[in-house]
């Protein structure tokens, strides 16, 4: 039997200086000369709790950035096979175009040098410079062949919504490499979380991440991605998974009375969402009563969507409870391995 | 404010229409009324009576401006005009701005006992802190004079100037004690998260009036309704109101609000409700953890959804099968919730046939008629 199947944890970039070797000499130079010295997102603020859980918080408090240390920490206590990292850092978040992509090549070689190529367990995901579909693509199509990158990642807080055309090129390059798009939760901050403006707190910005899931999978069904992309796995990360049922009863709802305006979209969005997007475990943002856990799955509608995370080092968690109470122990098994080997086509070149 | 009907069954049953004597009240807390006959820059000549001069020149000459593209109209076209039923426009007029014909088309044969009139075109949201006063102010005069004090089953909104805190309160200072108005009406879409403090003037001022705050969905913030900028399409708007509504909570609680006003009510107009459970999870799991930076909130944000905030109804959730509405509703109790139709817009929720959900006479009772007095009730 495969071994569990982490699909979203964080190796940390101990600091902008472990990047300069991997960026080009031009960009290596810019970034000494300007006194470039750090790119951690706002996303996470370095000592809040929930942004590295205590007993995973090393040297300065940070998360595993070693690919030993990550092994020991994120992988072992849960009897992980195969970890599919997922690094945030600020690369994508640059507002130049050619300085993020750099970055991005950056830390892609980076994960590759420093996890990939020193334990066969690990998986990445490619970090691509959202706002340029053009230099999106350059990068998907330059790691691509490296089969040990099985995901293109994009923050759901973009620039454009993730549905807009201008991104098409990023889907149709996925498609065609049989890589699934996942989102992640995070912002290049070029607009508010929320709806409403800036939120006061942490707190407040990552409880509303949730909203910005919602409409980025609105945004998704109602372009017609689905259509156009046939072939196309979405993979929402670290997005929450007990919102996502209402939100597509609503969206359904809506559909029915507004479809003429998005002709595309022949199926109702509940059906497309559940064939075609995929979310990983943690946060469950569970119901405090495990009873309801199967009242929510059945409300999901499917046992096909779910994919075991960690999410470390965040702390969503306490010791190796990965698993809200209360599920179904062979949704469980699905959730750990089957579901994360249907997801990643190129997690299926390796299994044995 | 009292509704008087006779015991039974509040919702008409779905089927061939009984004649409405035999039919029984119900509470819909989100009806339409709209100005009667155009005007120039935006402002229907209806409500010149209650607008001074300078302000009717200056609608006529420069409108009325938001932070949206056009000089007329929504920021998205909306599927049908003004967003109505085909079938409620009065001869040669708006939709919701004939009483008689809103009467005949809807409050008589659904048996409206109480009527909750929300306002959408009223000012609020103007960018024009003065305009969006004066407009408000008109509006709220409108309403009496041509609504509450011609029909006792409606009660009005009193619509503020929102952005601006204190004239907000002024307003709302002014319509305390004044039983023609149930609530203050807010929109979600503000200039900055609901819960922050250049709109606390506006809680202070509720509670010391005893009003509820009602939160429609829609508004005029000028911020995209998704964390990554403008959706292309009506259908990404309208399906985005449940997310805006989601952050106004989010900062209402998280700002402290019930705290500071533990009497203070919140409806949550025209958002949905399916999702406020699963909300109330997420909120809570994170105040657990980082309680620490939100020192205001004592209680756990699910615990102030349960004391301080209702949901109406409409657009419900339709999931299938329907019976997983009720459980959402069971997650956070029968007695949030208040039956709203909408009218006149196309998404009007018909109350023989919007709630196709299985639910006990009690339960029905609370849905369609006691939880709106519990909210609104003298």
């Amino acid at each position: 039997m495969h071994a569990p199947i982490d699909c979203d944890l964080h190796p940390t970039v101990p600091g902008l200086p472990a990047l300069l070797p991997h960026l080009d000499p031009i960009w290596r130079e810019t970034a000494i000369r300007r006194g470039l010295d750090e790119l951690v997102p706002i996303a996470y603020p370095a000592n809040a709790p929930i942004t590295v859980r205590a007993d995973w918080r090393g040297e300065g408090g940070q998360g595993a950035g070693t690919a030993g240390r990550l092994a020991a920490e994120a992988m072992a206590p849960f009897g992980t096979g195969t970890a599919i990292l997922n690094c945030l850092y600020g690369a994508q978040v640059l507002f130049s175009d050619d300085l993020a992509a750099a970055f991005c090549r950056a830390l892609n070689d980076w994960v590759a040098a420093t996890f990939l190529d020193r334990n066969p367990a690990f998986r990445a995901s490619i970090v691509v410079p959202m706002t340029n579909a053009e230099l999106a693509v350059d990068e998907i199509e330059r790691r691509a062949p490296d089969r040990r990158f099985v995901q293109v990642l994009l923050l759901v807080g973009g620039e454009i919504p993730a549905g807009r055309r201008t991104n098409w090129p990023i889907y149709a390059c996925a498609e065609r490499h049989g890589l699934p798009v996942g989102i992640h939760a995070g912002s290049l901050y070029r607009h508010p979380t929320t709806p409403v403006g800036w939120a006061t707190t942490f707190t407040e910005d990552y409880v509303s991440q949730a909203t910005a899931f919602a409409s980025a999978l609105t945004s998704l069904v109602a372009e017609g991605v689905f259509a156009k992309f046939p072939a196309l796995t979405v993979v929402l990360l670290e997005s929450g998974v007990s919102w996502l049922p209402a939100h597509l009863w609503r969206l359904t709802k809506f559909w029915k009375g507004l479809r003429s305006e998005i002709p595309w979209v022949t199926d109702p969005p509940t059906t497309l969402v559940r064939e075609r997007v995929r979310l990983t475990l943690q946060p469950f943002d569970a119901p405090p009563d495990p009873a309801h856990v199967s009242r929510l799955i059945d409300h999901l509608g499917s046992d096909e969507m779910l994919l075991f995370s960690t999410d470390y080092p965040h702390w969503q968690f306490d010791g190796a409870a990965a698993l809200p109470d209360g599920l179904d122990p062979g949704l469980a098994r699905k959730i750990m391995v089957d579901n994360p080997l249907k997801t990643y086509p190129r997690l299926r070149e390796t299994a044995p | 404010m009292t509704i008087d009907v006779p015991p039974g069954d509040v919702r008409p049953q779905a089927g061939p229409a009984p004649a409405s004597s035999t039919r029984l009240a119900i509470a819909d807390c989100d009806i339409h009324p709209r100005p009667a006959g155009a005007g120039i820059g935006g402002v229907s000549r209806s409500l010149y009576p209650y607008l001074s001069q300078r302000w009717r020149t200056h609608v006529e000459t420069y409108g009325v401006i938001y932070r949206q593209p056009w000089q007329k109209g929504p920021a998205y076209p909306k599927a049908q005009p003004q967003a109505c039923r085909r079938d409620a426009w009065p001869a040669g007029a708006m939709p919701g701005s004939d009483l008689g014909f809103m009467a005949a088309q809807h409050l008589d044969p659904n048996n409206v006992g109480f009527g909750l009139l929300n306002p959408l075109t009223s000012g609020q949201g103007a960018m024009n802190p003065e305009l969006s006063a004066a407009l408000t102010h008109a509006t709220n005069e409108w309403q009496i004079a041509e609504w509450t004090s011609k029909d006792a089953r409606l009660h009005g909104s009193v619509v503020v100037p929102y952005e601006d805190g204190p004239a907000a309160a002024a307003e709302i200072a002014l319509r305390a004690g004044d039983k023609n108005f149930a609530q203050v009406l807010l929109l979600t879409r503000t200039a900055e998260p609901l819960g922050q403090r250049r709109y606390w003037p506006i809680y202070a001022a509720a509670a010391e009036a005893g009003l509820p705050i009602g939160i429609h969905a829609f508004g005029y913030g000028g911020w995209p309704i998704t964390a990554a900028g403008w959706g292309s399409y009506y259908i990404e708007e309208m399906v985005g109101h449940a997310q805006a509504q989601q952050a106004a909570l989010a900062s209402l609680i998280l700002e402290g609000v019930f705290e500071r006003w533990p009497g203070l009510k919140v409806v949550l107009i025209e958002g949905g409700l399916a999702w406020a459970a699963a909300f109330a999870w997420r909120m809570d799991r994170q105040w657990a953890k980082q309680r620490g930076e939100v020192p205001q909130v004592k209680r756990p944000p699910s615990e102030y959804m349960r004391t301080n905030v209702w949901f109406t109804t409409q657009p419900v959730e339709e999931p299938e099968p329907r019976q997983h509405l009720a459980e959402t509703i069971e997650w956070i109790g029968w007695d949030r919730v208040l039956f709203a139709t909408d009218y006149p817009h196309w998404d009007f929720d018909d109350p023989a046939h919007a709630l196709p959900i299985r639910m006990t006479e009690a339960q029905r009772r609370m849905v369609f008629r006691d939880n709106a007095r519990a909210v609104f009730g003298a």
